[in-house]
């Protein structure tokens, strides 16, 4: 591989691949070395979910241009039933790797069948008020696995909603209603959550370089001009929308399969918005930007345990000044000027590449 | 009996929402942002109000006042710090920046008055020993606390709109919602109105804060993040930008929320609420009294 030959989009993604590699390696050295403190080890699971999640909604946002506000409704939706299924198939099966990838297909497909069905009303409108209906989806999502029962004998699965009024043979219950889902099988692995992290990598990156892709982006920069060429507006915005959805269902099985108990109101605003910052902070469209972002601020709070109970306020005025930094004019010009040297520096070598 | 009961609850809490809504719905309007941090603002001046008058013995309306004062200043503060600087940024940069201002104000909430709940003395006392009317040989008592916050509401809709509509400030205010530039060439300030927009924005969440906690005394530094989403909602529902639709927005909401938990369930209330709100803007996507934008070509 020669990274002067390539194009500039090829060498962008090839880096992105190579950074989480060689992240994912020094990670796995250091944790089996006892590098790292067992906090941040039991991080590690949901960082990866966090990236998943991150990603998958920067395809809305970034990719596609439309602000969602419900992205942890599909998170929800995808670990219960993906849960679910890993206790059935649990049974049966003892490999947990077969399990997880099992557990994934379901939670992936039926977060993908709530995308479609939100999907379909919700892209008809624009804006902000597509953003506030994403967040009423959101919020409905949790109201209803807050009050879905699950239980499992020996015939199967059975459900039922609001009130307990399950009638089984034995068996146990999976979901409680707001109690959530106890004994979940903790299979999810450092490793598991790289391996999704690659494989929504290589979807994202080889659908924004399709045609497909170059159609999305186009209704995104002026959906005018994209129908007046025949671009089919609801089936592309539709599109992008779904996988983004089945990608965050399986983030969710990641996350849920780390806990031994997980309930629906985990999954409310404040996940959504916490993930919508990592995007945004990220940078718009930036898948690499996303993956650092996501990371960086899932460990912060780690590392400002010595400030304790400031951390979280450390934590918002981090948020404000960055904000403030990346798009003032007068600090970015600040800003630029002080690192100019590097800027330079670097800036000359990529125009002769690009 | 309980129908109207109910019907009432639902207006009073609608009252709330719509207060709330207000702030929104203005701050939408000039700014074009969603200011999320909203929310916490009501949570703010719930807390001034509880101090003033339960720590320091000051009279209910002196509470009141207090905190309205507060909140404004706060309101102008936060605007002049986090969103002024970005007022050319793209608005998702915006948005982010309100959600730490949210967060900023409900963590220094938590480091000053702990997240221990506190208990929200009514501002509304009682009259001859009663906290409310008994109506039909008291098949139906009202407490005072829903009928001040009804009147309450009606008030401050009411000299809204006559400032919006009526004085120059508020001929300014609409001016610069239409066009920023239009109206900074016609000689109106937009910083000055912008600012003035959050002050009010930032007194009526104070209200609002203090109404709300009256009806449900519980006070913690999330108390605002909830009626905030809702009041949002409720603004959006209304047609955002439009201050008797944030007012139509706000009741309709409460009542439906009432009814839902009444009739249906309590458990899937919120759930109601959204769906209905869902319906309302894949039927007239811009809102109830939402204006129709043409898009340019």
């Amino acid at each position: 591989m020669n990274l002067k030959t390539m194009n500039k989009t090829t060498r962008s993604n090839f880096i992105t691949y190579a950074m989480v590699i060689v992240a994912f390696v020094v990670v796995q050295a250091m944790a089996s070395t006892g590098g790292i403190s067992s906090s941040l080890k039991g991080q590690l699971v949901p960082i990866c979910a966090y990236i998943v999640m991150a990603i998958s909604l920067n395809l809305t946002v970034g990719v596609l241009g439309e602000l969602s506000l419900g992205h942890a409704g599909f998170m929800s939706v995808g670990a219960f039933s993906g849960v679910i299924a890993a206790i059935y198939f649990g049974q049966t099966i003892e490999n947990t790797a077969v399990v997880m990838i099992l557990a994934m297909a379901v939670g992936g497909f039926f977060a993908a069948v709530v995308g479609v069905l939100v999907g379909v009303p919700v892209l008809r409108l624009s804006g902000d008020y597509l953003a506030i209906v994403t967040l009423a989806f959101g919020e409905i999502i949790k109201g209803i696995v807050n009050n879905l029962y699950v239980g499992m004998d020996a015939n199967g699965l059975h459900f039922c909603m609001i009130k307990n009024t399950l009638e089984m043979e034995g068996g146990k219950m999976l979901l409680n209603g707001p109690m959530g889902l106890t004994g979940i099988p903790r299979i999810a692995t450092f490793t598991m959550g790289f391996v999704l992290i690659m494989v929504c990598l290589i979807v994202i990156f080889n659908l924004v370089n399709s045609k497909s892709g170059r159609a999305i982006m186009a209704l995104r920069d002026n959906k005018i001009a994209a129908q007046s060429v025949g671009i089919n507006v609801t089936s592309y915005k539709l599109m992008a929308f779904v996988i983004s959805a089945a990608m965050a269902g399986m983030a969710g099985v990641l996350f849920a399969t780390n806990f031994s108990t997980v309930v629906a109101s985990k999954f409310d605003i404040n996940t959504s918005i916490l993930v919508l910052v990592f995007v945004v902070l990220g940078g718009l469209g930036n898948m690499r930007g996303s993956i650092i972002a996501a990371t960086v601020l899932t460990v912060l709070p780690e590392v400002l345990r010595e400030f304790s109970e400031y951390r979280m306020l450390v934590y918002a005025i981090v948020l404000i000044v960055m904000m403030l930094a990346t798009n003032n004019p007068t600090l970015k010009n600040a800003i630029s000027n002080f690192t100019g040297k590097f800027k330079r520096n670097s800036g000359k070598g990529e125009k002769v590449n690009g | 009996m309980e129908f109207l009961f109910n019907l009432i609850s639902g207006i009073s809490l609608g009252s709330i929402y719509a207060i709330i809504a207000l702030g929104y719905t203005m701050v939408y309007g000039i700014a074009k942002m969603l200011n999320f941090a909203h929310g916490d603002v009501i949570m703010v001046g719930a807390y001034i109000c509880f101090f003033a008058t339960m720590r320091f013995g000051m009279p209910p309306l002196a509470g009141v006042l207090l905190s309205m004062v507060v909140c404004t200043m706060l309101g102008i503060i936060i605007e002049r710090l986090a969103y002024k600087p970005l007022r050319q940024a793209p608005a998702l940069a915006v948005l982010i920046t309100a959600i730490g201002m949210s967060y900023f104000l409900q963590n220094s909430a938590q480091l000053l008055w702990t997240s221990s709940p506190k208990v929200f003395q009514s501002v509304v006392g009682t009259i001859n020993g009663q906290t409310g009317l008994k109506l039909f040989d008291g098949a139906l008592s009202v407490s005072y606390v829903t009928i001040v916050t009804i009147i309450v509401c009606v008030i401050i809709m009411l000299a809204l709109v006559t400032f919006v509509n009526k004085t120059k400030t508020g001929k300014a205010m609409r001016a610069v919602s239409e066009d920023k530039g239009a109206a900074q060439l016609m000689g109106i300030n937009v910083n000055t109105t912008i600012s003035l927009t959050f002050a009010i924005g930032s007194a009526l969440a104070a209200v609002a804060g203090v109404l709300l906690c009256s009806a449900y005394p519980t006070l913690v530094p999330t108390t605002g993040a909830m009626p905030g989403i809702k009041a949002f909602t409720a603004a959006v529902f209304g047609g955002i930008g439009s201050i008797p639709g944030a007012l139509i927005g706000g009741i309709l909401l409460g009542i439906i929320e009432i009814f839902a938990k009444a009739y249906i369930t309590t458990q899937l209330s919120d759930a109601i609420v959204f769906a209905v709100l869902i319906v309302v803007l894949l039927v007239k996507p811009t809102g109830l009294l939402g204006k129709k934008v043409s898009e340019k070509v």
